[in-house]
């Protein structure tokens, strides 16, 4: 590999020196560009094959030209699930949370039971499609995702097996899991108010529903109803409000918007601050970023429904896939993710709130006070995303 | 070989060359029409009616401005860059692809935060005015990603207008102004028309790029055909009709690229450049026009962004050096490289095949390279389940290898090297075949000692532009890529999947640096090819 880098490097300084004569010197150039062409590409075609005959040759160890050796150790999983031992020496967890969130985790993991984690990152989406097309060939025994509704989709699909752990069942709160113990929340992101102090009266705020009211008029930002938290948020009204009423409020919203929906939290919470609109609807943990940057930060936070159904609120969540390889290891890194120093690590490390009780918050977080959130499963913010999203269709939010 | 141009006879023996072409790029395909096989009345009807309408307006929109920028700006630059001479010239030609560096989803988000209400620019200009001129707070407004991605795009249509320019551009110009014509009549006249097919495979490929994209318009929130294609997967669940709209999409570019060829007169052939004419001098105020316009360019599409990026990425700085990032750096090349190799074998099989082949062959061809007009994601998934169903058959681990993504990478990005290679064929006068026949050589001699050398700047145009879109590539690589082959441009999508783009800089400033090197080359190598003398 260091060989191929060196020569494309070598090939840039070669073209220059070559453009700088060319004037004269066409042959050479030409000479050279007959080496790139005879030399080089039959050169890089003979390790395309190469590569490709390894891997034919179903899972042989890597070549040399893979970096990173210990990923070749992972190649055949197909038919070694059942006779595992107690111990594999590696799990193979699919990931849409961030890696930058989770691989500390996992390396503590690996240092206290030996079992060492390969991930692979991608979108939830896509790793759901991953999982279904590989199907009893998976190499993956675990999937985390940001939120619930595709972990419900997930176990829709007959993704997930469902686990059968006391530990899980004491420590994470029921409706933070599925009814079936297919997958558990991991650590809770949410979803509530900012108003910018100077414009907004917080006596003002009560719910997300009074921001269709009148008086909110050309002062509401929101993000675009593509973001699942959005979709999630939706379908938990639907199952509180009705369509027909959530429809109404929906509409509201999107009369009161003081400009198009943004495309992430964070650009939101700064158009609060700049003063583009007075209100918004966005993740805790945004604003902590923001706040913990600058503690005079000119956006605060309020907790909507209080009085009434609670704050909103999704997971951050894992379940075991139902053909993993290693479930036994997968449902063992699950419960030690619920464990008092991965929770606190997990509430620390992206400003979120624990699953469990008693784990010490980041200090930024402790100061919005504590916060009483909507008690319906969050299975329901799968099971009603579809009608969400043709809701919020309907109504124009985009 | 028969003789060429006599319309209507058999087809030749060469058009099997598609033949491995197609059913590596079949098999994604398959999936794409199997879709088909069952279609859910209730969700076509929820999209027809709130989401259609709109987004294909959008799309529409998007297609026609977009496209006539990315032309205006590529010919525009690149008559300049290959025929004039003016002040600064030599650097600014260079440096004028270098945009292609730059992931259409990094550039975007550089814009929105100079340009948002909350950036820099609308904060300053509300202190110094009170208020914002209401035509840059519409840059920051979901059409302003129009702007965008003329930058992102125009490079594709430069490179391969200022390829064709340069190889005979000024000859036909010579040969038109001596005849007493008015330049611009010329120009329009002859050199367009003569440098037509170069011009249209480059609009093509920033077309395709346009209408599949998802990261810059989502950024800027607007809304688009490929939209309805991810709301409908990732919002309702729906693979099948999110798959189905894909195709519809690839159907219209692909029947805008046969509309295209069919309209196509009998083939211009430029002249030669065995005597090169000088290039046309600008003097005073208009030379100095010329490097104004091709300098606020640069500007805008390159020194900007690259400076924000820069800013960003100082406090990081210091991780350039740490293991973790050469081996990002290395698996991006190396991916590159391997995957470029790839896909310039399958744009020569794709030339070979249609050189000089009846009409009814393009269809095919077009077919084979339409993978560039799927959006990335569907086209990852439509790959992971061909080969997994694949390895269910013949018992193999094809989709978690090196070679799935390698596969994914031919089947996408093919066309980059097809354009490039017909753009100098077209210019290959046919009597040389004819000689060569002539004097015994056989079949295998013509390629090896007529076409190919006559072909070499094409194939390293081809294998250059493909290394650099392959290094861009976000969503095949994050879905196909097998254990420990993580690049930047995974790096980036990880680090910005919470909307944190600052925390991508460095890694996104790493990639075009990368991408900027196979770039330069590309022009330096054009500026040799070109002959053109000063």
């Amino acid at each position: 590999m260091v060989g191929s880098i060196m020569a494309e490097k070598a090939a840039s300084t070669h073209a220059n020196v070559n453009h700088s004569r060319y004037t004269r010197g066409l042959p050479e150039a030409e000479l050279f560009q007959m080496n790139l062409v005879t030399r080089w590409l039959p050169m890089l075609l003979a390790i395309v094959l190469l590569a490709a005959c390894s891997n034919d040759e179903s899972a042989a160890p890597s070549t040399e030209a893979e970096p990173a050796t210990p990923a070749g150790t992972e190649a055949a999983p197909a038919d070694t699930g059942s006779t595992a031992p107690a111990s594999p020496e590696r799990l193979v967890v699919y990931t849409s949370r961030q890696p930058h969130l989770v691989e500390p985790l996992f390396d503590d993991f690996t240092e206290e039971t030996g079992i060492a984690i390969d991930y692979i990152s991608d979108s939830e989406a896509a790793l759901i499609e991953r999982l279904a097309a590989e199907g009893d060939r998976t190499p993956a025994s675990v999937l985390i995702t940001v939120d619930a509704g595709n972990l419900w989709q997930a176990a829709e699909r007959g993704l997930l097996q469902p686990i059968d752990s006391e530990l899980l069942e004491e420590r994470v709160p029921a409706e933070l899991s599925d009814p079936d113990g297919q997958w558990y929340g991991l650590s809770i992101r949410a979803r509530t108010l900012v108003y910018h102090p100077d414009r907004v009266d917080p006596a003002e705020l009560s719910t997300y529903q009074a921001l269709a009211g009148p008086e909110w008029a050309g002062r509401l930002c929101l993000r675009t109803s593509r973001k699942v938290y959005n979709q999630s948020l939706t379908a938990m009204m639907i199952e509180r409000l009705g369509e027909e009423r959530t429809e109404e409020i929906v509409s509201g919203w999107i009369e009161n918007l003081a400009t198009d929906p943004f495309s992430s939290d964070t650009r939101l919470i700064e158009a609060v601050a700049a003063g583009q609109c007075d209100v918004g609807l966005v993740n805790t943990y945004y604003l902590g970023r923001l706040q913990k940057d600058d503690p005079d930060y000119p956006v605060k936070l309020f907790w909507a429904n209080q009085d009434t159904s609670g704050v909103h609120v999704n997971i951050s969540g894992a379940g075991v896939t139902t053909h993993a390889p290693e479930a036994a290891a997968g449902q063992q890194l699950i419960e030690w993710m619920t464990g008092r120093d991965a929770q606190q690590f997990i509430a620390a490390s992206n400003m979120e709130y624990p699953v469990v009780d008693g784990v010490p918050l980041d200090p930024t977080v402790a100061a919005w006070g504590e916060f009483d959130a909507d008690t319906i499963n969050l299975r329901v913010s799968g099971q009603r995303q579809a009608e969400a999203v043709r809701l919020m269709d309907r109504a124009g939010w985009r | 070989m028969p003789s060429p141009a006599a319309p209507g006879r058999r087809l030749p023996a060469r058009v099997w060359l598609l033949a491995p072409l197609l059913v590596l790029v079949g098999l994604p395909l398959l999936m794409l029409a199997l879709s088909w096989l069952q279609v859910d009345a209730d969700i076509w009807g929820h999209l027809s009616t709130y989401l259609l309408p709109r987004l294909i307006g959008h799309s529409l929109l998007l297609m026609v401005v977009v496209g006539a920028g990315a032309l205006a700006l590529g010919v525009g630059l690149a008559w300049l860059s290959a025929c004039c001479d003016y002040p600064g010239r030599r650097w600014l030609d260079p440096l004028l692809i270098l945009p292609l560096a730059f992931p259409t989803y990094v550039l975007a988000f550089i814009y929105l935060g100079l340009l948002d209400f909350a950036g820099p620019l609308q904060t300053q200009l509300r202190d110094l005015l009170g208020e914002t001129p209401a035509w840059i707070a519409a840059l920051s407004k979901p059409a302003g990603v129009l702007p965008i991605m003329i930058l992102a795009f125009y490079p594709y249509v430069y490179l391969l207008a200022r390829a064709s320019f340069s190889a005979g551009g000024l000859v036909a110009f010579e040969a038109g102004r001596s005849l007493g014509a008015g330049p611009l009549s010329v120009f329009l006249r002859v050199s367009l028309p003569a440098a037509r097919p170069a011009i249209v495979a480059g609009l093509a490929l920033a077309l395709m790029e346009t209408l599949a994209d998802f990261g810059a318009v989502a950024i800027y929130g607007f809304d688009t055909f490929t939209t309805a294609v991810y709301r409908t997967w990732l919002g309702l669940f729906d693979l099948r009709a999110a798959t189905q709209l894909a195709s519809l999409l690839m159907l219209f570019l692909l029947a805008l690229v046969l509309a295209e060829r069919a309209t196509r007169s009998a083939r211009v052939r430029q002249a030669e450049r065995r005597t090169v004419p000088n290039r046309i001098v600008l003097r005073g105020a208009r030379g100095w026009m010329a490097t104004a316009f091709q300098g606020s360019v640069l500007l805008i599409a390159v020194v900007i962004p690259l400076t924000q990026l820069l800013v960003w990425s100082l406090p990081s700085l210091g991780q350039l050096w740490s293991t973790d990032a050469l081996e990002l750096v290395a698996n991006t090349m190396l991916l590159g490289a391997l995957g470029a190799a790839g896909v310039v074998v399958g744009g020569m099989l794709l030339l070979l095949a249609g050189y000089r082949a009846p009409r009814r062959v393009a269809l095919l061809s077009e077919l084979a390279a339409s993978g560039y007009a799927i959006p990335g994601t569907v086209l990852a998934v439509a790959i992971m389940l061909a080969l997994t169903s694949l390895d269910r058959v013949l018992d193999t681990a094809l989709a978690g290898g090196l070679l799935a993504l390698l596969l994914a990478y031919l089947v996408r990005f093919v066309r980059v090297a097809w354009g490039p290679l017909e753009g100098v064929a077209a210019r290959i006068r046919p009597e040389l075949f004819e000689t060569a026949r002539s004097l015994g050589a056989s079949r295998w001699d013509r390629l090896r000692h007529v076409m190919l050398p006559l072909l070499r700047p094409g194939l390293v145009t081809a294998f250059l532009l493909a290394l650099v879109e392959i290094a861009k590539e976000m969503p095949a690589t994050l879905m196909l890529r097998p254990f420990g082959w993580d690049t930047l441009a995974i790096r980036i999508f990880e680090l910005t999947a919470e909307g944190q783009w600052e925390r991508a800089a460095l890694p996104a400033l790493v990639l075009v640096v990368l991408g900027a090197i196979p770039a330069v080359l590309l022009i330096r190598r054009l500026g040799d090819a070109a002959g053109a003398r000063r």
